[in-house]
């Protein structure tokens, strides 16, 4: 039915959302590169001036940029490590004819309702503080001193926050490949006496890959952007230990406000993503479709 | 009708007047410290005498609370009617004309009486640009129960070989009794106001003459050093993430033996009903070394100011007036006792016997806040003049990057020496950027 | 891939299922049960579970010194006002992808993807001036325009799934027995599509109310949400466990039992329709 009429009201139909998300990307962007090389600081502003591109040089050269690329690749394949591995095997679990799965899967997936400045406070507060939290009880239970998670940890906590927060979302996804999964060939592998992991990397696994593909590339957009959780637990430290990427380029623009280099932190970043999107793409664009 | 019916409906109508028509609403940004959370409970009498002005708080952590104030005013924002800010801050923006000066005070609100030195904190060329709510300095508290079973006593004016000395006499980390617990979590306002305060008091200094870094000097190593010295040994667990109220929650569950931090604590670690050792807390002064006469320096106070940008300058006004008031005060010591009135702000308050009677630091609060020098926080020669801080904008970046520094060494993430030495390169950088260093 | 079990290993993994699900749920539950202890129980050492005086004066505390409704009805305007903002704009252009599949049509997605990955970050600052000089800071046309702009490519991306899945036959055998144009979208095709436009609205709507970057940055207190309600809970002075427990409670329960109710929906939704 793809006629020229219908053609061009397609056009019309899909001209809105495109003409709105260019201006949202656009208007923003060149603002962006247009302080980025400025020199533009919010409490000293009759210092203000072009800067060339010292905001790019100190943005990478400074000792913050490279730990900070380093924390955002862990956080980002830290979690989506967790709540793959994780998430396949509580979905094999809850998959199986259980008591009452339809409470079971309520449970499991209320994690993912709860906003992040919430997990973020309850997590650091009630579980991670040393003095008051559960886990320091836990030690002192065993005999063991408190252990201080964000102080001593922080990347780890953290990543155990937000992997907590998406676990139900991967679990989800990952459940409904498995329910989707033709009976008869596993039961007829089975037979044929495949052992339980045989039949679980020759048959489950290759059945849900469409599945883990779609896990990874919406987790990746989100977790690339991770930013309340590491503002209320740990504020990017102790030093820099959980600065990532966006936290590094907030603490530019909003505890420095250093406009000019956060601008310049911005564009790397854009520059960065867009690779990860083009490589996110084109390795598992075509598992999409 | 019935009386009750009658009454009930005046009331709603009284409501739906002072909410609606003729009220005016303003913003207050504020910070979640507890005078702060006291106030808003206690804005029934404000609504009472004023009920053609509607207050609305956003009340937020003492760091993002800065940063949402900062941004907002430095980009012409408008979105709020009075700020909370200190008295680092007040002077800088008053001079970027980022503050409505306060000239015209009436006479009922006896701006005599506010304490000289914070009123000149305050100021900027003799003219007030914000009043103030509270203010303090920095004390030792101690419990003396504990510092009694240990057998010790602590001077009115120790050292810090005294402190570490009484730290190690108190810490008992079978029973969760830390001998020193002492701000750790990073930012300029939090760890950075107390480590600044100790390396005045080692007679160390933010700069030389030449704006040049002094964190490679004997000062700041042996201030850095004894620092970690004191919390890795008789410290709380987790001490990097503690600031002022996660301190302050310790001291009142018992945890710590000694607390050195802002005046302002002392009415809170006596307040029976919140407090499990209310009746044990010893004062003494800020701690200094051996041999350098200064006592830390430490000055602030928390008060409330009106953005130029608001448009709501007379309610604002109207509103500050209120809170900072002697009648304030009043209400408060009527509500909850002498014990609770905001402290470190008018001579008044220091000359009445009854709060003398009830506030047994009140003494060491004014002594402490009278000694401080604002022209000359170090016992060198300095370029700037402030307090636990310096008074230049791009302190606040610096101080919480160094900050960071610290705590990552508090953490036991590197050494003092090397948190020491990044804070000397990144400050470097930074007042080369500023232009300070040419 | 459901079978039939031994009643033992049914209980095995009864109990197995139950146990992780309870793991996973715990912080909420013993986010439930602090809100209603007094401050000192809420950090007693050893923790307390059921045994204690029951009291809502933790809610009724918060409510006193912080409010709540205000922050409620901002959240609810903020998160169904730009997912409907979102979907008006977006059912014309999924509708149009899915059934005029041109050459760029999975191009022109994947762009719309890739606008989600620009670090929030990075453009605050001139949003932030943008929305300083048309005055519009703190206010909740601002943020509903920007959380529909952040999350306009997930609602497309979604509704395009669905809508793709819509047998185009089925139109055509319609036509050709005669259904009017009127007859063929209120019989044929609203049927078809209303689950997965239920589905995506509530995702986004969840995804709104939990959006927690801009709600944090634009707002101060005639637009703030509830986001910004539990921010100021962070580190206060004192004893503050039970009340940070009631205010999280009173932050998450109304989106937790709607996704509850919905919990059908909603496990289509998460799945972006990409999974069948």
């Amino acid at each position: 039915m793809a006629t020229q009429a219908s053609r061009s009201a397609a056009r019309l139909m899909i001209s809105p959302s495109v003409i709105l998300l260019f201006l949202w990307m656009a208007v923003p962007l060149g603002m962006v590169i247009y302080y980025s090389f400025r020199r533009y600081r919010l409490l000293n502003p009759d210092r203000a001036g072009w800067a060339g591109w010292s905001n790019y040089s100190n943005f990478v050269f400074s000792p913050d940029f490279g730990g900070a690329l380093v924390n955002t690749l862990i956080l980002v394949l830290g979690v989506l490590l967790l709540t793959v591995i994780l998430g396949i095997l509580i979905a094999l679990l809850i998959d199986q004819p259980i008591w009452g799965q339809g409470p079971v899967r309520i449970l499991v997936i209320s994690p993912f309702f709860i906003m992040p400045p919430v997990s973020a406070l309850v997590w650091k507060n009630m579980f991670f503080n040393p003095s008051n939290g559960l886990f320091g009880e836990l030690f002192k239970y065993l005999g063991m001193p408190p252990y201080d998670f964000l102080g001593q940890a922080p990347l780890a906590s953290i990543v155990t926050i937000v992997a907590w927060e998406w676990l139900p979302f991967a679990t989800l996804i990952l459940l409904t490949a498995l329910q989707s999964l033709d009976g008869e060939q596993l039961e007829a592998a089975e037979m044929d006496g495949a052992p339980p992991l045989k039949r679980f990397f020759y048959i489950v696994l290759p059945h849900m890959s469409r599945a883990i593909t779609v896990v990874v590339l919406i987790q990746t957009i989100f977790l690339l952007g991770i930013f309340g959780e590491i503002l209320v637990t740990t504020s990017g430290g102790p030093g820099t230990a959980s600065t990532t990427l966006p936290f590094l380029i907030f603490k530019k623009a909003l505890l420095d406000f250093d406009v000019g280099t956060a601008a310049a932190g911005g564009i790397v970043a854009v520059i960065l993503a867009n690779i990860v999107a083009i490589f996110l793409m084109k390795a598992i664009g075509k598992n999409l479709d | 009708m019935t009386m009750t019916m009658r009454a009930l409906l005046g009331a709603t109508a009284l409501c739906g007047l002072s909410a609606g028509a003729f009220a005016e609403s303003i913003t207050v940004a504020t910070v979640n410290n507890g005078d702060m959370i006291r106030m808003q409970g206690l804005m029934s009498d404000f609504n009472a005498k004023h009920p053609d002005i509607q207050v609305n708080w956003v009340t937020l952590e003492e760091n993002a609370l800065r940063q949402q104030v900062t941004t907002d005013i430095a980009t012409g924002g408008g979105q709020f009617d009075v700020l909370t800010i200190g008295t680092y801050e007040v002077p800088i923006w008053a001079k970027q004309n980022w503050l409505s000066p306060l000239n015209d005070l009436p006479a009922e609100y006896n701006v005599d009486d506010l304490l000289p030195s914070v009123r000149g904190a305050l100021s900027v060329d003799g003219t007030l640009y914000s009043l103030p709510f509270y203010g303090e300095s920095a004390m030792v508290m101690y419990r003396t129960d504990l510092a009694e079973k240990a057998g010790i006593t602590i001077p009115d004016s120790p050292t810090w070989d005294d402190i570490k000395a009484a730290a190690a006499a108190m810490t008992d980390k079978g029973n969760e009794v830390y001998g020193i617990c002492l701000r750790g979590k990073p930012g300029w306002g939090e760890n950075m106001a107390f480590i600044g305060a100790m390396n005045n008091s080692y007679g160390g200094r933010w700069f030389d003459m030449d704006w040049k870094p002094q964190f490679d000097s004997q000062e700041w190593k042996d201030t850095v050093a004894d620092y970690l010295d004191l919390m890795t040994n008789y410290g709380p667990p987790g001490a990097s993430s503690n600031g002022f109220n996660e301190n302050l929650t310790l001291f009142q569950q018992g945890k710590c033996g000694m607390w050195i931090d802002a005046t302002v604590a002392a009415g809170f670690v006596t307040d029976p009903t919140n407090s499990t050792v209310a009746d044990h807390v010893g004062y003494a002064q800020f701690p200094n070394k051996a041999g350098v006469d200064n006592h830390g320096n430490w000055f602030w106070a928390w008060t409330l100011a009106i953005p130029a940008s608001s448009q709501k300058q007379d309610a604002a006004k109207t509103f500050i007036q209120w809170a900072t008031s002697q009648e304030y005060t009043n209400l408060v010591a009527s509500k909850e006792g002498w014990r609770a009135a905001p402290p470190g702000t008018r001579t008044s308050l220091y000359e009445n016997a009854e709060y003398l009677a009830a506030a047994p630091f009140a003494k060491m609060t004014l002594d402490s806040m009278n000694a401080v020098d604002f022209s000359k926080p170090s016992v060198q020669e300095i370029p700037y003049t402030g307090a636990q801080f310096v008074a230049i904008p791009e302190f606040q970046g610096i101080g919480t990057a160094v900050g960071q520094e610290m705590s990552a060494a508090l953490a036991g993430q590197e050494t003092g020496d090397e948190a020491l030495a990044k804070a000397q390169a990144l400050t470097d950088e930074e007042m080369k950027a500023a232009g300070y260093i040419q | 891939m459901a079978r039939a079990v031994t009643p033992a290993r049914k209980t095995v993994n009864t109990a197995a299922a139950w146990i992780v699900a309870l793991i996973i749920f715990f912080p909420i539950l013993w986010t439930i049960l602090t809100s209603f202890k007094p401050e000192p129980v809420a950090v007693a050492s050893p923790p307390v579970f059921l045994n204690f005086d029951w009291s809502f004066d933790n809610y009724r505390t918060v409510i006193q010194q912080r409010g709540y409704g205000q922050f409620f009805w901002n959240s609810v305007v903020i998160a169904f006002g730009s997912t409907i903002l979102g979907m008006i704009i977006a059912i014309p252009a999924a509708w149009a992808m899915a059934f005029v599949h041109g050459p760029r049509t999975k191009d022109l997605l994947m762009w719309m993807l890739s606008t989600k990955m620009m670090p929030a970050a990075g453009v605050l600052v001139p949003i932030y001036l943008i929305a300083v000089y048309f005055k519009m800071l703190d206010t909740q046309i601002l943020l509903t325009v920007v959380l529909m702009l952040m999350n306009l490519p997930i609602i497309i991306w979604m509704l395009y799934t669905y809508f793709r899945e819509i047998p185009v036959d089925i139109l055509e055998a319609a036509r050709m027995d005669g259904a009017t144009l009127f007859n063929e979208i209120v019989y044929v095709l609203t049927p078809m599509a209303v689950p997965g436009i239920a589905s995506t609205l509530l995702l986004n709507v969840i995804l709104a109310w939990n959006e927690s970057f801009w709600t944090l940055n634009l707002t101060a207190f005639n637009a703030a949400p509830l986001t910004k309600f539990i921010a100021g809970f962070s580190s206060p002075q004192g004893l503050f466990y039970a009340k940070l427990s009631a205010a999280s409670v009173m932050a998450f329960l109304p989106i937790l039992i709607l996704g509850w109710f919905s919990q059908k929906q909603l496990v289509r939704g998460l799945t972006f329709g990409a999974v069948k």
